[in-house]
């Protein structure tokens, strides 16, 4: 009961905040949202018995992420989003995105047709169990992969930031 | 009259938040007086001491006047920025004192009422949760919000600058004090801070200061980056920015970014009691660890750093802003990085040794 209330309060307020993201004019205030989203994504994981991955996506998208856009934002100090040159074929541009959207919804709208209603499946996503999945030997190659990977982008990225070190 | 467990649970639980941020605003007045008395000593000066004995009840005079000061907002400010940033602030700062321990377990004697609470065994926790440190680390990436918010909204130049001197400072300093708890977490083989306490039990020599001293040090040097006191308060900077992130705000909405400020302190100063000072173990294997004495060896813990906040206050001079930058990035991460592959080397042997001793 308590998390269903719980539930529904967060996926609107993810909802509602994802609207505001792209239908906002202000850059600061789409960030803000977009905080405000990921936030409440984060309460959902949390509400379905995974506490890790709640914190982790608070700190690496909404902490980490979501602050150097808005020191960006702050540095340009943008106030309103500027009103560029319409790209050429505009009006068939906005008729294929729609249709995308559409196509997209009315999947989205089969899917929860199909689905039979439930209690969430219970599976054990706490820090040990996580931690046993990732770091097997079935994940742990590709885990450290990926790690390399992000440290060279990042050394990558101050090379070039960089001119002279 | 019979309770239900899950009534009880409520109960306990209204109680307990109702006591902690009770406890925690009280001790964000009372700080206030002593931080000002304090630094006037240090300082050969008298600091307030008219309102009532010794001036104890300024902070009371304070609040009565911040409350009836007019509330200024600059005429180009972004309104509901402006006003989203106190409230950010201080919602933060409350979050993280949720899944902090205060004290030890205790057992409530025969005599207490109501019945069902006789002989049970409680702790001062709103939320044992199974990743507290990290939900810590979580919160504290979101209270650099509330700077960022407050810096953009009252469209400033200080404001501005300060905000954004902020976020970089804090951002940079949230790593090193992140990496520096993962020596602690990996001795400890958990990251529920009532665990890490928990082995730190018996000797001194067990408390992670003796046993991990470069990520005290890395710590210490990080929280109070973190929450912005000197050596590092450049988000402020008086004689830069005239007051930073916040010059614009005035009345209760500086008062709660004042007190969101304060709480961040107490606890900065309460996790370091629990993650290196042994939290509630005296050090001392023949002295009781729980029950009132153990409130004793805690509470004195986090005076003790509480008040070393204010000394280092009243001693050192603040930064500059090239030096506090290089200072995060090239020694504290470095030394906090390394500092983990020791502790990984050694919790390794450790285990090792561990399972051939099994054998």
């Amino acid at each position: 009961m308590m998390d269903a209330v719980l539930f529904y309060l967060f996926a609107a307020l993810a909802v509602g905040s994802a609207l505001v993201v792209i239908g906002q004019k202000n850059p600061m205030y789409s960030a803000f949202a977009l905080i405000v989203t990921l936030c409440s994504v984060s309460v959902i994981f949390a509400l379905l018995g995974s506490p890790f991955i709640a914190v982790l996506q608070v700190i690496v998208y909404a902490g980490a992420i979501m602050v150097l856009f808005l020191f960006v934002l702050m540095l340009l100090n943008v106030r309103r989003e500027e009103e560029g040159a319409r790209p050429q074929g505009g009006r068939v541009l906005q008729v294929v995105a729609l249709a995308l959207v559409a196509l997209l919804g009315a999947q989205a709208a089969v899917v929860l047709l199909q689905v039979e209603p439930g209690p969430a499946p219970s599976f054990d996503a706490s820090t040990r169990a996580m931690a046993a999945v990732l770091f097997s030997p079935r994940y742990l190659y590709v885990f450290e992969a990926t790690s390399i990977l992000i440290l060279a982008a990042l050394v990558g990225a101050v090379v070039l930031a960089k001119k002279e070190l | 009259m019979t309770v239900s467990p899950a009534a009880q649970e409520l109960i306990l639980a209204v109680v307990e938040v109702a006591l902690v941020v009770g406890v925690l605003l009280g001790l964000f007045s009372v700080m206030t007086w002593v931080e000002r008395r304090t630094l006037a000593f240090m300082q050969f000066r008298l600091g307030p001491n008219r309102t009532g004995p010794w001036g104890v009840l300024q902070p009371i005079a304070d609040g009565i006047k911040l409350f009836f000061k007019e509330e200024v907002m600059p005429a180009a400010a972004d309104r509901w920025a402006f006003l989203a940033a106190p409230v950010v602030a201080v919602t933060t700062a409350l979050l993280a004192v949720a899944v902090l321990p205060y004290g030890p377990p205790f057992t409530l004697p025969r005599w207490v009422w109501p019945g069902w609470l006789q002989g049970r065994t409680l702790q001062i926790q709103i939320a044992s949760i199974d990743v507290g440190l990290l939900f810590i680390f979580a919160v504290t990436a979101l209270g650099v919000y509330a700077v960022v918010l407050a810096g953009w909204a009252a469209n400033s130049k200080y404001s501005l600058l300060g905000g954004m001197r902020s976020s970089a400072q804090m951002f940079s300093y949230e790593l090193a004090l992140g990496l520096s708890w993962v020596g602690v977490i990996m001795v400890a083989g958990s990251f529920q801070i009532a665990d890490i306490v928990g082995s730190q039990a018996g000797w001194f020599w067990h408390w992670n200061l003796i046993r991990q001293p470069p990520a005290f040090l890395v710590y210490f040097i990080a929280a109070t980056a973190e929450v912005a006191r000197i050596p590092f308060d450049l988000p402020e900077g008086e004689t830069e920015l005239v007051a930073g992130f916040h010059t614009e705000y005035s009345s209760m909405r500086f008062a709660l970014l004042q007190m969101a400020e304060y709480i961040n302190m107490i606890t900065v100063s309460v996790l370091c009691t629990n993650l290196f000072l042994g939290g509630w173990n005296p050090g001392l294997p023949f002295l009781p660890a729980t029950g009132i004495l153990g409130f004793v060896w805690w509470g004195t813990k986090v005076s003790l750093l509480l008040f070393v906040f204010i000394w280092l206050r009243g001693t050192l001079p603040r930064f500059r802003y090239d030096q506090l930058m290089g200072f995060g990035w090239k020694v504290l991460i470095p030394v906090a990085t390394a500092w983990i592959l020791v502790t990984a080397t050694a919790v390794a042997v450790h285990v090792r040794h561990l399972q051939v001793a099994s054998r």
